[in-house]
């Protein structure tokens, strides 16, 4: 018992600290880039904008193929590109690569989707005002998807999470390394279940924030 | 040059590799401040037809002319310019539902490149004329549907339109709601000499708001008509249906049981509602020696003109009965005989 409290009083925080830079990162990213790329999958897919079927089709067949990875595998096939991207792929920063490559097509779908539930007569209407497609998205499509992209963000956080404790095996750190490190390879149990309670309440934590979030920018 | 024409269009869908013609060599003219319906069973290619005047859908073939302006050819500038003098308001009110009543009507100022500066003010005036001024700041979901089409309609009016398109623009509203919500498109018509194009599927609607009107059945315009005549006098089969479901003074199947078994017929007459019928009635029954019951009747007011129905039951010699009704057809527009 002494040992395992002596174990986190000298490495949780920095654990912490880790996973937090890496699901932010890969996070922030892989919303931004998920939410233009969504955006231009409805765009090129909507009779409303402008059907180009070929680029959605291409655009389409890119994601599914990344998203078809498992994480693992994806994660050690991208340790090049992360040396290359990060310097070194065993650090914080070098998880964060491949955790931003499988996050930017995860969000991508589930932006897509919450565009796509967009009422189209919503969308008609705004279309009906001459506005430009800017104002449209300004306007319309994202105060209308904000509750769902918020979900979205909230599954896409979660899900980085889980995958961050992945990257922490290959020696990119962060709190799944040290359930790992010493719960794992050296039977200290007790590091092991202060983890799964710590994450357990984050998963909590974040979730309950996001409903809250969603629920604020629904007016319906 | 009337304000919309529109020459022989069709639009063609490919459902499923499968072509439907949703709109068939359709032609109109629709002049400068006149309320044009177009009326129709749904799926007749009335909400294809309309969205064709401000390009939400270009036709597969054929023209249309907005005050002067060929749009099936314009391009991506010229099209938006002229969406902004085309209002359009919706069947289900399309208003955006995670911004407020005042936001929804910003956003079509914005589009029509409205200063931004003077939006409030322009905003209290639009919502002043649907008589919404203190809801301002509400959501939509938070509004009634009829309040919800007022800001549709105060959207619609946002960068003072020429044109205001309806489409089904009362059909989600019950009848009290729908009437509040002519009576307002009434008086834009008459103050603001709107042209204001109104499909839908009520004849209520056509009765009360429509100067002239087309029928559609299947793609393509089938009559075309003035409000009243649509009523009084419809040729074609369509328009006939259509209105006859609206004017029929339905009897109670337990009626026309009772009637069936009793020799004579039961006659549906349709006349000039400021004419009397009572020395008709008299006559033929005198002439012809039947025996005529008044069933039950009504007057229908279209334009401040009526319209008259009256149920009535024929009885006596068959052939005397024949008379009759031959005597009727002389006298008054249109006859009806319920077959037995």
């Amino acid at each position: 018992m002494n040992e395992t409290l002596t174990i986190l009083q000298q490495n949780l925080g920095q654990a912490l600290w880790e996973t937090f830079e890496m699901v932010f990162i890969s996070g922030l990213i892989g919303v931004i880039f998920g939410t233009i790329i969504g955006l231009a999958l409805y765009y090129f897919a909507s009779p409303l904008f402008s059907p180009r079927p070929v680029v959605n089709t291409v655009v389409g067949f890119i994601i599914n193929a990344i998203r078809s990875f498992p994480f693992l595998i994806l994660m050690v096939v991208l340790i090049p590109f992360a040396k290359w991207v990060a310097g070194d792929p065993y650090t914080p920063m070098g998880g964060a690569v491949s955790l931003t490559v499988a996050a930017v097509p995860f969000f991508a779908r589930l932006a897509e989707g919450a565009f796509a539930e967009i009422d189209q007569g919503v969308i008609e209407a705004a279309r009906s005002t001459g506005a430009s497609f800017w104002l449209i998205f300004q306007e319309v499509l994202f105060p209308e998807a904000l509750p769902a992209l918020i979900r979205g963000i909230v599954l896409t956080i979660i899900s980085l999470i889980g995958y961050s404790a992945m990257v922490g095996t290959i020696g990119a750190g962060g709190i799944g390394n040290l359930a790992i490190q010493f719960g794992y390879n050296r039977y200290e149990t007790g590091v092991l279940i202060s983890v799964i309670i710590i994450l357990v309440i984050i998963v909590q934590v974040i979730q309950w924030i996001g409903d809250r979030l969603a629920a604020h920018f629904t007016r319906a | 040059m009337s304000q919309i024409e529109i020459n022989d269009v069709s639009v063609t869908f490919n459902q499923k590799g499968r072509d439907v013609k949703a709109v068939q060599d359709v032609s109109l003219k629709i002049e400068k401040g006149e309320i044009y319906g177009v009326v129709g069973l749904s799926g007749a290619g009335k909400s294809t037809l309309v969205r064709t005047i401000n390009g939400l859908q270009r036709p597969t073939t054929g023209t249309v002319n907005v005050a002067g302006v060929d749009i099936t050819h314009a391009n991506k500038k010229i099209l938006s310019e002229t969406r902004k003098k085309i209002g359009f308001i919706f069947q289900n009110f399309n208003l955006i539902n995670n911004r407020t009543v005042a936001q929804n009507i910003a956003f079509a100022l914005t589009a029509g490149g409205y200063p931004e500066k003077q939006q409030p003010e322009k905003i209290d005036e639009l919502l002043g004329r649907v008589g919404l001024q203190d809801r301002k700041d509400t959501y939509p979901t938070q509004l009634s549907g009829g309040q919800k089409q007022r800001v549709g309609i105060a959207r619609a009016l946002a960068n003072d339109p020429e044109i205001l398109l309806c489409d089904e623009a009362t059909s989600a509203l019950d009848l009290e709601t729908a009437e509040e919500i002519i009576t307002i498109l009434k008086d834009i018509n008459t103050r603001l000499n709107i042209t204001i194009v109104f499909i839908t599927h009520q004849l209520e609607v056509a009765k009360d708001l429509f100067d002239r009107v087309a029928v559609m059945e299947n793609g393509r315009i089938v009559e075309q008509t003035t409000a009243y005549n649509l009523f009084a006098r419809p040729q074609s089969d369509m328009a006939t249906r259509l209105v006859n479901r609206f004017l029929t003074t339905q009897l109670p199947d337990d009626v026309i049981h009772w009637l069936a078994n009793l020799p004579g017929r039961i006659l549906t007459l349709k006349y000039q509602g400021d004419d009397s019928l009572n020395p008709i009635i008299t006559e033929i029954a005198r002439d012809t020696g039947v025996e005529i019951s008044i069933l039950q009747g009504r007057i229908e007011f279209i334009h401040n003109q009526a319209i008259g129905i009256l149920s009535v039951f024929v009885t006596g010699e068959p052939e005397a009965v024949i008379r009759a009704i031959t005597a009727f057809k002389t006298k008054v527009n249109s006859v009806e005989v319920t077959p037995k």
